[in-house]
């Protein structure tokens, strides 16, 4: 069952990668914010499956906060946008 | 039994994943990236994090990831709708100005 833990981390990464292509083609800087919001919580996801992969329940607390910083992030480059 | 529902929710939510990245790559505007990005944002992390409490049991860390999967519910629909807010706000500004 831990295959299909190391193949999905795989998987995200490799889709992670096309989001990045998007943000750096992207035309507008919302299709920017969008992809990298997206890349956000596929990490998320990563973060949960590696702790699985190595048995450290602590790496847990660290998607959280990272949940927690990406929200923070989205919220305050988009009021940017607005006033730009 | 706990195998088979661990296999469905991972693939499910591998498979939204997989269908929000092509609506980002593939989609020729803003809004429709930004609908297909919700897509990959609420189901694909939800199913897949559903997909790891089954994998662990029932423990403290459950707890969390469920926290996790409650917090990206109400936050990242949120986020998707005020940047495009945003974008669509800046966009009647400039048209504004122009006229």
């Amino acid at each position: 069952m831990i295959n299909f833990l190391k193949f999905s981390v795989i998987f995200l990464s490799v889709t992670v990668f096309f989001c990045m292509y998007r943000s750096i083609k992207g035309p507008t800087i919302a299709d920017r914010i969008i992809s990298i919001n997206v890349i956000n919580t596929k990490i998320i996801t990563i973060i949960i499956a590696v702790s699985f992969i190595y048995h450290e329940t602590y790496f847990i607390d660290v998607a959280l906060v990272y949940a927690l910083i990406g929200f923070t992030a989205s919220i305050l480059i988009s009021k940017v946008i607005k006033e730009s | 039994m706990k195998s088979l529902f661990f296999f469905i929710f991972l693939f499910g939510g591998l498979l939204f994943f997989a269908i929000g990245t092509l609506g980002i790559l593939k989609f020729p505007e803003v809004y429709s990236r930004a609908h297909s990005s919700a897509k990959c944002d609420t189901l694909g992390a939800i199913l897949t994090l559903i997909s790891f409490c089954i994998y662990n049991g029932f423990n403290l860390v459950t707890v969390k990831i469920v926290i996790i999967i409650i917090f990206i519910m109400i936050t990242s629909p949120t986020a998707t709708h005020i940047i495009t807010r945003g974008y669509y706000e800046k966009k009647e500004d400039s048209k504004n100005e122009n006229i």
